[in-house]
Protein backbone atom coordinates (compact mmCIF):
# COMPACT_ATOMS: atom_id res chain seq x y z
CA UNK A 1 0.00 0.00 0.00
CA UNK A 2 1.30 3.29 -1.03
CA UNK A 3 2.33 5.69 1.90
CA UNK A 4 0.46 8.80 0.65
CA UNK A 5 -1.01 9.80 -2.56
CA UNK A 6 -0.98 13.04 -3.78
CA UNK A 7 -2.96 14.02 -7.30
CA UNK A 8 -0.34 13.70 -9.27
CA UNK A 9 2.44 11.69 -7.71
CA UNK A 10 2.32 7.78 -7.29
CA UNK A 11 4.73 7.03 -4.73
CA UNK A 12 3.92 3.05 -5.24
CA UNK A 13 5.91 3.10 -9.01
CA UNK A 14 9.03 3.24 -9.64
CA UNK A 15 10.89 6.45 -9.99
CA UNK A 16 14.35 7.51 -10.94
CA UNK A 17 16.47 11.11 -11.43
CA UNK A 18 16.16 12.23 -14.89
CA UNK A 19 19.54 12.17 -16.86
CA UNK A 20 18.81 15.75 -17.43
CA UNK A 21 19.21 16.71 -14.33
CA UNK A 22 23.07 17.69 -12.84
CA UNK A 23 22.74 17.42 -8.50
CA UNK A 24 25.76 19.60 -6.88
CA UNK A 25 25.56 18.88 -3.08
CA UNK A 26 25.32 22.06 -0.70
CA UNK A 27 25.87 22.57 3.30
CA UNK A 28 22.15 22.61 3.10
CA UNK A 29 21.31 19.88 0.52
CA UNK A 30 21.94 20.04 -2.88
CA UNK A 31 21.07 22.27 -5.90
CA UNK A 32 19.46 20.65 -9.05
CA UNK A 33 19.28 21.80 -12.62
CA UNK A 34 17.15 20.79 -15.47
CA UNK A 35 19.41 21.30 -18.29
CA UNK A 36 16.13 21.59 -20.86
CA UNK A 37 13.70 23.08 -19.20
CA UNK A 38 16.53 25.36 -17.26
CA UNK A 39 14.75 25.47 -14.12
CA UNK A 40 16.87 25.45 -10.64
CA UNK A 41 15.18 23.62 -7.97
CA UNK A 42 16.49 23.62 -3.76
CA UNK A 43 16.52 20.42 -1.85
CA UNK A 44 17.12 21.38 1.63
CA UNK A 45 17.65 18.12 3.30
CA UNK A 46 20.45 15.60 3.07
CA UNK A 47 17.72 12.84 3.47
CA UNK A 48 15.89 14.24 0.52
CA UNK A 49 18.97 14.44 -1.35
CA UNK A 50 19.88 11.20 -0.76
CA UNK A 51 16.39 9.20 -2.10
CA UNK A 52 16.31 11.80 -5.26
CA UNK A 53 20.22 10.21 -5.49
CA UNK A 54 19.37 6.24 -4.96
CA UNK A 55 15.85 6.48 -6.11
CA UNK A 56 16.46 4.25 -9.01
CA UNK A 57 17.62 1.68 -6.85
CA UNK A 58 14.55 0.66 -5.74
CA UNK A 59 11.42 -0.84 -6.68
CA UNK A 60 9.07 1.95 -6.07
CA UNK A 61 9.63 5.43 -4.11
CA UNK A 62 7.44 4.40 -1.25
CA UNK A 63 10.65 1.80 -1.01
CA UNK A 64 13.25 4.54 -1.33
CA UNK A 65 11.91 6.46 1.13
CA UNK A 66 11.12 3.71 4.12
CA UNK A 67 14.83 2.63 3.30
CA UNK A 68 16.43 6.33 4.03
CA UNK A 69 14.19 8.02 6.18
CA UNK A 70 12.85 7.78 9.74
CA UNK A 71 8.98 6.56 9.71
CA UNK A 72 7.48 10.05 11.26
CA UNK A 73 9.06 11.71 8.19
CA UNK A 74 8.01 9.46 5.33
CA UNK A 75 5.04 11.69 4.26
CA UNK A 76 6.87 14.84 3.85
CA UNK A 77 9.53 13.30 1.64
CA UNK A 78 6.83 11.47 -0.81
CA UNK A 79 5.32 15.02 -0.88
CA UNK A 80 8.66 16.46 -2.00
CA UNK A 81 9.05 13.90 -4.65
CA UNK A 82 5.64 15.37 -5.63
CA UNK A 83 7.17 18.55 -5.89
CA UNK A 84 10.24 16.90 -7.98
CA UNK A 85 8.28 14.98 -9.91
CA UNK A 86 6.21 18.18 -11.31
CA UNK A 87 9.49 19.92 -11.98
CA UNK A 88 10.19 17.23 -14.20
CA UNK A 89 13.80 16.64 -12.00
CA UNK A 90 12.01 12.75 -11.44
CA UNK A 91 10.75 10.79 -13.75
CA UNK A 92 9.08 7.46 -14.11
CA UNK A 93 10.17 4.09 -16.60
CA UNK B 1 8.05 30.95 4.52
CA UNK B 2 10.38 30.14 7.26
CA UNK B 3 12.01 27.78 5.04
CA UNK B 4 12.46 30.41 2.57
CA UNK B 5 13.96 32.96 5.03
CA UNK B 6 16.71 30.73 6.39
CA UNK B 7 17.86 29.58 2.76
CA UNK B 8 18.19 32.89 1.99
CA UNK B 9 20.38 33.19 4.81
CA UNK B 10 22.05 30.15 4.27
CA UNK B 11 22.71 31.73 0.36
CA UNK B 12 23.94 35.06 2.15
CA UNK B 13 26.49 32.93 3.42
CA UNK B 14 27.83 31.73 0.40
CA UNK B 15 27.61 28.03 -1.95
CA UNK B 16 30.51 25.91 -3.07
CA UNK B 17 30.09 27.14 -6.19
CA UNK B 18 28.21 29.97 -7.84
CA UNK B 19 24.87 29.07 -9.17
CA UNK B 20 25.08 31.12 -11.92
CA UNK B 21 28.75 32.64 -13.26
CA UNK B 22 29.03 35.73 -16.02
CA UNK B 23 31.82 35.74 -18.21
CA UNK B 24 32.40 38.34 -20.30
CA UNK B 25 34.49 36.83 -23.27
CA UNK B 26 35.70 39.90 -24.47
CA UNK B 27 35.98 43.93 -24.02
CA UNK B 28 35.80 44.07 -27.82
CA UNK B 29 32.35 45.20 -29.15
CA UNK B 30 30.79 46.57 -32.56
CA UNK B 31 28.55 48.99 -30.67
CA UNK B 32 28.86 51.86 -28.21
CA UNK B 33 25.85 51.58 -25.78
CA UNK B 34 25.68 54.99 -23.35
CA UNK B 35 24.56 52.39 -20.75
CA UNK B 36 27.41 49.82 -21.05
CA UNK B 37 28.01 47.89 -17.85
CA UNK B 38 31.64 47.12 -18.92
CA UNK B 39 32.45 50.21 -21.08
CA UNK B 40 33.51 47.81 -23.55
CA UNK B 41 35.08 48.92 -26.82
CA UNK B 42 38.02 47.33 -27.53
CA UNK B 43 39.95 44.47 -27.25
CA UNK B 44 41.84 43.94 -24.35
CA UNK B 45 45.08 42.18 -25.90
CA UNK B 46 45.84 40.11 -22.41
CA UNK B 47 42.06 38.85 -23.50
CA UNK B 48 41.96 34.89 -22.22
CA UNK B 49 43.39 32.57 -25.19
CA UNK B 50 41.58 29.78 -26.41
CA UNK B 51 43.36 27.08 -24.74
CA UNK B 52 42.94 29.36 -21.36
CA UNK B 53 38.82 29.75 -22.16
CA UNK B 54 38.65 25.81 -22.48
CA UNK B 55 40.57 25.29 -19.18
CA UNK B 56 38.59 27.93 -17.55
CA UNK B 57 35.25 25.84 -19.11
CA UNK B 58 36.57 22.54 -17.99
CA UNK B 59 37.01 23.83 -14.15
CA UNK B 60 33.32 25.36 -14.62
CA UNK B 61 32.42 21.87 -15.39
CA UNK B 62 34.32 20.07 -12.36
CA UNK B 63 32.64 22.55 -9.89
CA UNK B 64 29.08 21.64 -11.30
CA UNK B 65 28.29 25.14 -12.11
CA UNK B 66 25.23 23.88 -14.02
CA UNK B 67 25.06 27.54 -16.73
CA UNK B 68 26.98 30.55 -17.37
CA UNK B 69 26.32 33.72 -18.84
CA UNK B 70 28.35 34.68 -21.57
CA UNK B 71 28.71 38.29 -22.33
CA UNK B 72 31.18 41.36 -23.23
CA UNK B 73 31.35 43.24 -25.23
CA UNK B 74 29.91 41.31 -28.24
CA UNK B 75 30.70 37.76 -27.60
CA UNK B 76 30.04 36.42 -30.76
CA UNK B 77 32.91 38.58 -32.06
CA UNK B 78 35.53 36.49 -30.50
CA UNK B 79 36.81 34.18 -33.89
CA UNK B 80 36.19 30.87 -31.65
CA UNK B 81 32.91 31.51 -30.08
CA UNK B 82 31.36 28.70 -31.38
CA UNK B 83 33.95 26.34 -30.41
CA UNK B 84 33.92 27.26 -26.68
CA UNK B 85 30.24 27.65 -26.26
CA UNK B 86 30.29 23.79 -28.27
CA UNK B 87 33.19 23.20 -25.51
CA UNK B 88 30.96 24.21 -23.01
CA UNK B 89 27.46 22.52 -23.33
CA UNK B 90 29.26 18.62 -24.99
CA UNK B 91 30.37 18.90 -20.73
CA UNK B 92 26.69 20.08 -19.72
CA UNK B 93 27.69 23.26 -19.19
CA UNK B 94 24.85 25.01 -20.28
CA UNK B 95 24.82 28.44 -22.13
CA UNK B 96 23.23 31.48 -22.16
CA UNK B 97 24.75 34.52 -23.84
CA UNK B 98 23.56 38.12 -24.35
CA UNK B 99 24.07 39.60 -27.72
CA UNK B 100 23.12 42.90 -29.40
CA UNK B 101 22.61 40.65 -32.68
CA UNK B 102 24.72 41.85 -35.17
CA UNK B 103 26.60 38.62 -35.95
CA UNK B 104 23.53 36.84 -36.16
CA UNK B 105 22.84 36.24 -39.88
CA UNK B 106 21.20 33.27 -41.41
CA UNK B 107 24.29 30.78 -41.37
CA UNK B 108 24.80 31.52 -37.51
CA UNK B 109 21.33 31.64 -36.80
CA UNK B 110 21.50 27.83 -38.45
CA UNK B 111 24.40 27.08 -36.54
CA UNK B 112 23.19 28.21 -33.06
CA UNK B 113 20.01 26.34 -33.67
CA UNK B 114 21.85 23.25 -33.49
CA UNK B 115 23.77 23.54 -30.43
CA UNK B 116 21.64 22.14 -26.94
CA UNK B 117 21.38 23.54 -23.90
CA UNK B 118 21.82 27.11 -25.19
CA UNK B 119 19.67 29.90 -24.73
CA UNK B 120 19.90 33.40 -26.33
CA UNK B 121 19.12 37.25 -24.97
CA UNK B 122 19.26 39.76 -27.89
CA UNK B 123 19.48 42.76 -26.18
CA UNK B 124 16.93 46.03 -27.20
CA UNK B 125 16.79 49.16 -25.50
CA UNK B 126 13.53 50.49 -26.84
CA UNK B 127 10.34 48.73 -28.50
CA UNK B 128 10.85 50.95 -31.64
CA UNK B 129 14.44 52.14 -33.48
CA UNK B 130 14.57 55.32 -32.27
CA UNK B 131 14.03 54.65 -28.60
CA UNK B 132 16.72 51.91 -28.36
CA UNK B 133 18.97 53.42 -30.79
CA UNK B 134 19.21 56.36 -28.82
CA UNK B 135 20.68 54.20 -26.16
CA UNK B 136 22.48 51.73 -28.46
CA UNK B 137 23.65 53.63 -31.65
CA UNK B 138 22.00 53.91 -35.00
CA UNK B 139 20.74 51.00 -37.24
CA UNK B 140 21.72 48.99 -33.77
CA UNK B 141 17.62 47.85 -33.54
CA UNK B 142 17.35 46.74 -36.97
CA UNK B 143 19.89 44.55 -36.35
CA UNK B 144 18.84 43.22 -33.36
CA UNK B 145 15.42 42.66 -35.12
CA UNK B 146 16.90 41.17 -38.20
CA UNK B 147 18.41 38.42 -35.83
CA UNK B 148 15.33 37.19 -34.10
CA UNK B 149 14.13 37.42 -37.90
CA UNK B 150 17.02 34.52 -38.76
CA UNK B 151 16.23 32.83 -35.11
CA UNK B 152 13.12 32.17 -35.90
CA UNK B 153 13.30 31.18 -39.58
CA UNK B 154 16.28 28.81 -38.23
CA UNK B 155 13.39 27.29 -35.39
CA UNK B 156 16.25 27.75 -33.03
CA UNK B 157 13.42 27.69 -30.69
CA UNK B 158 12.48 30.02 -27.25
CA UNK B 159 15.24 32.60 -27.09
CA UNK B 160 14.77 36.01 -25.14
CA UNK B 161 14.56 39.72 -26.01
CA UNK B 162 16.70 41.66 -22.98
CA UNK B 163 15.52 44.97 -22.11
CA UNK B 164 17.48 47.41 -19.56
CA UNK B 165 14.55 49.71 -18.16
CA UNK B 166 15.12 53.28 -18.43
CA UNK B 167 13.21 56.17 -17.94
CA UNK B 168 12.80 55.54 -21.48
CA UNK B 169 11.96 52.28 -21.98
CA UNK B 170 10.03 51.55 -18.87
CA UNK B 171 7.15 53.20 -20.96
CA UNK B 172 7.36 51.11 -23.48
CA UNK B 173 6.44 47.54 -21.24
CA UNK B 174 3.43 46.47 -22.93
CA UNK B 175 5.16 46.87 -26.07
CA UNK B 176 7.98 44.99 -24.93
CA UNK B 177 5.38 42.27 -24.05
CA UNK B 178 3.67 42.34 -28.13
CA UNK B 179 7.08 42.37 -29.25
CA UNK B 180 8.29 38.74 -27.62
CA UNK B 181 4.93 37.31 -27.87
CA UNK B 182 5.09 37.76 -31.71
CA UNK B 183 8.74 35.98 -31.52
CA UNK B 184 7.63 33.72 -28.99
CA UNK B 185 9.95 34.97 -27.00
CA UNK B 186 10.73 34.95 -23.40
CA UNK B 187 10.65 39.26 -22.07
CA UNK B 188 13.70 40.06 -19.54
CA UNK B 189 14.20 42.81 -18.12
CA UNK B 190 16.99 44.24 -16.33
CA UNK B 191 17.93 47.45 -14.21
CA UNK B 192 19.62 50.15 -15.33
CA UNK B 193 22.84 50.49 -13.22
CA UNK B 194 25.54 53.52 -12.51
CA UNK B 195 27.94 50.93 -13.51
CA UNK B 196 30.77 50.92 -16.65
CA UNK B 197 29.55 53.81 -19.26
CA UNK B 198 26.28 53.68 -17.39
CA UNK B 199 27.74 56.48 -14.61
CA UNK B 200 27.46 59.00 -17.79
CA UNK B 201 23.66 58.60 -17.74
CA UNK B 202 22.02 57.35 -14.55
CA UNK B 203 21.41 60.07 -13.71
CA UNK B 204 18.69 61.32 -16.54
CA UNK B 205 18.06 57.80 -17.66
CA UNK B 206 17.25 55.96 -14.26
CA UNK B 207 13.41 55.26 -13.62
CA UNK B 208 11.03 57.85 -10.97
CA UNK B 209 10.25 56.78 -7.97
CA UNK B 210 6.74 56.89 -9.68
CA UNK B 211 7.78 54.77 -12.41
CA UNK B 212 9.33 51.81 -10.35
CA UNK B 213 5.94 51.53 -8.41
CA UNK B 214 4.45 51.00 -11.65
CA UNK B 215 6.87 48.44 -12.99
CA UNK B 216 6.91 46.51 -10.04
CA UNK B 217 2.75 46.16 -10.34
CA UNK B 218 3.65 45.17 -13.96
CA UNK B 219 6.09 42.60 -12.84
CA UNK B 220 3.61 41.53 -9.55
CA UNK B 221 1.37 40.65 -12.14
CA UNK B 222 3.44 39.06 -14.74
CA UNK B 223 5.28 36.17 -13.14
CA UNK B 224 6.58 34.84 -16.31
CA UNK B 225 8.72 37.74 -17.18
CA UNK B 226 12.06 37.51 -16.17
CA UNK B 227 14.40 39.88 -14.38
CA UNK B 228 17.14 37.75 -12.79
CA UNK B 229 16.48 38.98 -9.44
CA UNK B 230 17.36 42.60 -11.28
CA UNK B 231 14.73 44.34 -8.96
CA UNK B 232 14.56 42.97 -5.76
CA UNK B 233 15.25 46.80 -4.22
CA UNK B 234 11.64 46.96 -5.31
CA UNK B 235 10.30 43.81 -2.98
CA UNK B 236 9.95 46.99 -0.16
CA UNK B 237 7.01 47.77 -2.01
CA UNK B 238 4.42 45.03 -0.71
CA UNK B 239 5.15 40.83 -1.49
CA UNK B 240 8.06 40.28 -3.01
CA UNK B 241 9.17 39.95 -6.81
CA UNK B 242 9.99 36.14 -8.36
CA UNK B 243 13.80 35.51 -7.28
CA UNK B 244 16.17 35.19 -4.42
CA UNK B 245 15.36 38.55 -3.77
CA UNK B 246 19.01 39.24 -2.38
CA UNK B 247 22.24 40.55 -3.55
CA UNK B 248 23.98 37.39 -4.91
CA UNK B 249 27.55 38.99 -5.11
CA UNK B 250 30.45 36.58 -3.98
CA UNK B 251 27.65 34.11 -2.83
CA UNK B 252 25.85 33.11 -5.75
CA UNK B 253 27.35 34.82 -8.14
CA UNK B 254 30.32 36.66 -9.59
CA UNK B 255 31.96 37.81 -12.90
CA UNK B 256 34.94 36.43 -15.17
CA UNK B 257 36.24 39.43 -17.06
CA UNK B 258 37.98 39.25 -20.40
CA UNK B 259 41.18 38.58 -19.34
CA UNK B 260 40.46 36.32 -16.24
CA UNK B 261 39.88 38.95 -13.77
CA UNK B 262 37.61 37.78 -10.92
CA UNK B 263 34.86 40.44 -9.98
CA UNK B 264 31.90 40.44 -6.99
CA UNK B 265 29.37 40.93 -9.88
CA UNK B 266 28.50 41.72 -13.67
CA UNK B 267 27.99 45.68 -12.31
CA UNK B 268 31.04 46.36 -10.23
CA UNK B 269 34.24 46.19 -12.59
CA UNK B 270 36.14 48.11 -10.66
CA UNK B 271 39.51 47.10 -8.06
CA UNK B 272 37.58 47.54 -4.91
CA UNK B 273 35.49 44.87 -5.95
CA UNK B 274 38.34 42.28 -7.65
CA UNK B 275 38.81 39.14 -5.60
CA UNK B 276 41.61 37.29 -7.97
CA UNK B 277 42.78 36.05 -11.38
CA UNK B 278 42.08 32.90 -12.86
CA UNK B 279 45.13 33.03 -13.89
CA UNK B 280 46.59 32.49 -10.69
CA UNK B 281 45.34 29.49 -9.50
CA UNK B 282 41.97 28.95 -11.03
CA UNK B 283 38.97 30.05 -10.68
CA UNK B 284 37.65 27.71 -7.15
CA UNK B 285 40.66 29.27 -5.44
CA UNK B 286 39.20 32.67 -6.06
CA UNK B 287 35.88 31.61 -5.29
CA UNK B 288 36.40 29.95 -2.12
CA UNK B 289 39.33 31.76 -0.70
CA UNK B 290 39.21 35.37 -2.18
CA UNK B 291 39.04 37.80 1.50
CA UNK B 292 36.77 39.75 -0.38
CA UNK B 293 34.00 37.07 -1.25
CA UNK B 294 34.59 35.95 2.27
CA UNK B 295 33.80 38.87 3.92
CA UNK B 296 30.91 39.49 1.60
CA UNK B 297 29.37 36.52 2.94
CA UNK B 298 29.96 37.74 6.31
CA UNK B 299 26.10 38.94 8.15
CA UNK B 300 25.31 42.84 6.43
CA UNK B 301 25.33 45.54 8.43
CA UNK B 302 21.96 47.22 7.59
CA UNK B 303 23.28 50.41 8.48
CA UNK B 304 20.90 53.56 7.81
CA UNK B 305 18.37 51.14 7.06
CA UNK B 306 18.59 49.46 10.10
CA UNK B 307 15.21 51.76 11.42
CA UNK B 308 13.16 50.85 8.16
CA UNK B 309 10.57 48.33 8.38
CA UNK B 310 11.38 46.75 5.05
CA UNK B 311 14.66 45.79 5.79
CA UNK B 312 14.32 42.20 5.30
CA UNK B 313 12.24 42.62 2.00
CA UNK B 314 15.09 44.94 0.47
CA UNK B 315 18.15 44.14 2.00
CA UNK B 316 19.53 47.88 1.50
CA UNK B 317 19.41 47.03 -2.16
CA UNK B 318 22.07 46.97 -5.06
CA UNK B 319 25.79 47.25 -3.67
CA UNK B 320 26.98 48.31 -6.93
CA UNK B 321 24.52 51.22 -7.06
CA UNK B 322 25.14 52.43 -4.48
CA UNK B 323 29.00 52.38 -4.52
CA UNK B 324 28.96 54.11 -8.29
CA UNK B 325 26.51 56.98 -7.54
CA UNK B 326 29.13 57.44 -4.70
CA UNK B 327 27.06 56.30 -1.33
CA UNK B 328 28.17 53.94 1.32
CA UNK B 329 27.55 50.71 1.94
CA UNK B 330 25.76 51.18 4.61
CA UNK B 331 23.31 53.82 2.85
CA UNK B 332 20.13 52.72 1.35
CA UNK B 333 19.54 51.83 -2.44
CA UNK B 334 19.79 55.36 -4.49
CA UNK B 335 16.05 53.70 -5.49
CA UNK B 336 14.96 52.91 -2.89
CA UNK B 337 11.28 52.66 -2.80
CA UNK B 338 10.30 55.08 0.26
CA UNK B 339 13.05 57.82 -1.21
CA UNK B 340 15.75 57.60 1.43
CA UNK B 341 18.48 56.95 -1.28
CA UNK B 342 17.53 60.39 -3.29
CA UNK B 343 17.68 62.14 0.84
CA UNK B 344 20.70 60.40 1.42
CA UNK B 345 22.31 61.61 -2.13
CA UNK B 346 21.40 64.95 -1.50
CA UNK B 347 22.80 65.31 1.82
CA UNK B 348 26.23 64.42 0.20
CA UNK B 349 27.76 67.66 0.01
CA UNK B 350 30.67 66.10 -2.22
CA UNK B 351 29.93 63.53 -4.75
CA UNK B 352 32.70 61.18 -5.73
CA UNK B 353 31.40 58.73 -8.23
CA UNK B 354 33.93 56.07 -8.93
CA UNK B 355 34.27 54.85 -12.53
CA UNK B 356 34.95 51.94 -13.23
CA UNK B 357 38.85 51.19 -13.36
CA UNK B 358 39.37 49.11 -16.80
CA UNK B 359 37.78 51.36 -19.44
CA UNK B 360 37.52 49.54 -23.13
CA UNK B 361 35.47 52.38 -24.83
CA UNK B 362 36.69 53.10 -28.13
CA UNK B 363 38.16 56.77 -28.26
CA UNK B 364 35.98 57.62 -31.58
CA UNK B 365 32.25 56.39 -31.42
CA UNK B 366 31.24 54.13 -33.95
CA UNK B 367 28.85 54.29 -36.40
CA UNK B 368 27.33 50.75 -37.42
CA UNK B 369 26.16 50.82 -41.55
CA UNK B 370 22.88 49.05 -42.26
CA UNK B 371 23.14 46.11 -45.06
Amino acid sequence: MSLTTTDAFDASKYWQLSEMVSLRDEEFGALAYHHVNRRLVFLKSRELVEIVRHLGDFECADDAVRALTPADQHDRYVTALGALEKSALIRGR
Amino acid sequence: MGAESSLRNRFERGLAAPICLTWELTYACNLACTHCLSSSGRRDPRELSTAEAKALIDEIAAMQIFYVNIGGGEPMIRRDFFELVEHAVNQHVGVKFSTNGTRIDEGAAKRLAGIDYLDIQISIDGADAATSDRIRGAASYDHARRAMDNLMEADFGQFKISVVMTRESIEQLDDFESLAKNFGAELRLTRLRPSGRGVEVWNELHPTLEQNRRLYKWLKERPNVLTGDSFFHLSALGSPLEGLNLCGAGRVVCLIDPVGDVYACPFVIHDEFLAGNVRDAGFGAVWTNSSLFRSLREPGNPGACASCGSYDACRGGCMAAKFFTGLEMSDPDPECVFGHGETALAAKQVSIRPISSPDHSRRVPVTLVAR
